[in-house]
């Protein structure tokens, strides 16, 4: 097998859908986030600009607390940032000009629905499928929730309810949810952080087969970079508290990667790069 | 035997047994008719007098639920708003306090004023008298709701009621059912005082008459049946909940009071 993980190398081909949408999939031009005001002001993330272009898969990795949430959030709409533009799809966040899709550090499937339902939930809410959920939710997207479940290796579980799955199945569902109204924008929070490392290797594996499956951006924000590592084709590097990215290197080993991979030469030579890093802009 | 049937059965039997020690008692001390009637005669009494008080205990079952279904309307309506908004929560919450700390007693004479003796007041007091348990559970349903839970919803884009809906509404579910066993009884209490004080219909008015007729065991007639009714309508809510909202208790089977 061909492993190249030389850290300073060109953007991977398979990243760049070119031609089809000019426009980036994600920008951030110099975002800031600052909560409060006066002398009581946090700031959560420096200007920080990043560029993601379609097809994308990127992992942002930094010590705790750097504002790798923050920018999640940005993306996502949950908060807006307090200078700069973030641009989705070209247009400001609110626009929801892509379809987004989240899966965040805790499951958080919602306890009074079954895992099924709870997998549909972004089919009730987002265009078009909305229009027709009545209509599809025992039919069409019924069918639709029991494929994924089942490239996850969840069959059977679909009638569930939350508390009577593991925190694996639940992160597996969550993954589900995220990925049920074909999101065009992935935003991942650690959602492998809390499981054990063979169900975290194992669902790594899953997360490359659906993303090389439907080919979305990917912003995964992690502080594990073997994860970073398997997984993305870019990895971003931010400091401490405030955060800003301080260095953006692609990972041009070639995709699908194998699990065992992750303890060739060539891969812990590059997470010790990354390591290296971090551990620097720690002390700083 | 497991834990639960042999509850029910000591339950059971201490019901029994409270009946068989009035009755033993009544009759050991030679108490009078007039002051304790034995559980017998009381239980000759109702089924001699049915026909005159089953029209009586359907008015009052009426003037309950209808008061009751008023007061969860706007209960429900007065709930989410207060609940969604941390500035309406704030300020009408003291006036919500002083609404709910008003002895309901208080306003009887009230309606009567507006409405004249009969039904209709039995209905509005049975109404006032249930809306604030229900209010406050709604609204604490609703602001205690994770906000993990919304950013689910809001980073798919949902509006704001689309979120109640789906998130807010149903995981106030628990608290609305847990208050609604809580209305339902106060609602019975409300409708039958009502009766009591300004009516010429219901359980209310017969244990008035009867008492001022000395008709000491229809009295304790109408005390059992308004006792039995209660707990009936507890039941029913209580069986409502679990249905509906299993989710929250994990399917146990413990959660009664």
């Amino acid at each position: 097998m061909n492993m190249s993980a030389s850290i300073p190398a060109p953007a991977p081909p398979q990243a760049k859908a070119a031609g089809v949408h000019p426009r980036p999939a994600l920008e951030l031009q110099d975002a800031s986030v600052v909560f409060g005001t006066g002398d009581t002001a946090v700031t959560a993330l420096s200007p920080t600009s990043i560029r993601m272009d379609r097809g994308d898969f990127l992992a942002l990795v930094g010590p705790s607390g750097c504002g790798k949430s923050t920018i999640l959030k940005l993306v996502s709409n949950l908060i807006q940032p307090s200078s700069g533009l973030v641009l989705v799809g070209g247009k400001e966040a609110r626009a929801k000009e892509l379809r987004i899709g989240m899966a965040f550090q805790n499951p958080t499937m919602l306890p009074w629905l079954t895992i099924e339902r709870n997998i549909m939930m972004p089919l009730k809410i987002v265009s078009p499928f909305k229009q027709t959920y009545r209509k599809d939710k025992t039919g069409a997207f019924r069918d639709r929730v029991h494929a994924l479940l089942k490239q996850v290796g969840l069959q059977g579980f679909a009638n569930h309810y939350p508390w009577q799955l593991s925190g694996g199945m639940l992160q597996r569902s969550n993954l589900c949810r995220a990925l049920i109204h074909e999101p065009d924008l992935l935003l991942l929070d650690e959602p492998f952080g809390a499981l054990d490392q063979f169900t975290r290797e194992e669902l790594w594996q899953i997360m490359q087969d659906l993303y090389l499956d439907r080919k979305p951006t990917v912003l995964l924000v992690t502080h594990d970079l073997r994860e970073a590592g398997y997984l993305a084709n870019r990895i971003c590097v931010m400091s401490a508290r405030p955060g800003r990215i301080i260095s953006d290197e692609p990972v041009t080993i070639p995709q699908p990667r194998e699990i065992g991979m992750i303890y060739s030469p060539e891969f812990v030579e590059m997470t010790q790069g990354l390591r290296e890093l971090i551990a620097q802009v720690r002390s700083t | 035997m497991t834990d639960s049937q042999r509850i029910r059965l000591l339950s059971t039997s201490l019901i029994i047994g409270f009946f068989l020690m009035w009755e033993l008692l009544c009759i050991i001390l030679n108490v009078s008719d007039l002051v304790l009637p034995r559980p017998s005669e009381i239980l000759v009494t109702m089924w001699t007098r049915f026909p005159v008080l089953w029209p009586h205990i359907l008015q009052t079952l009426y003037s309950t639920l209808f008061g009751f279904s008023l007061g969860v309307m706007i209960g429900v309506t007065l709930g989410v708003i207060v609940g969604t908004s941390k500035i309406a929560y704030a300020v009408a919450y003291p006036l919500l306090v002083g609404f709910s700390s008003i002895p309901k007693v208080a306003v009887v004479p009230i309606f009567v004023l507006w409405f004249g003796s009969g039904t209709t007041p039995a209905v509005l007091t049975a109404m006032v008298i249930c809306v604030f348990p229900i209010v406050v559970n709604i609204a604490t349903g609703l602001a205690t709701t994770e906000p993990e839970l919304e950013d689910v919803l809001k980073t798919l884009g949902a509006s704001k009621t689309e979120i109640l809906w789906n998130v807010g509404l149903p995981r106030a579910m628990p608290y609305f059912f847990a208050s609604l066993k809580v209305a339902i009884t106060l609602s019975f209490v409300g409708a039958v005082l009502s009766e009591t004080v300004a009516s010429n219909m219901g359980i209310g008015n017969v244990m008035m008459t009867a008492s001022s007729n000395f008709q000491v065991s229809l009295v304790f007639a109408g005390l059992i049946i308004l006792a039995l009714m209660g707990v009936a309508l507890y039941a029913v809510f209580s069986m409502l909940e679990r249905r509906v909202t299993g989710w929250a208790t994990r399917g146990n089977d413990i959660a009664i009071t």
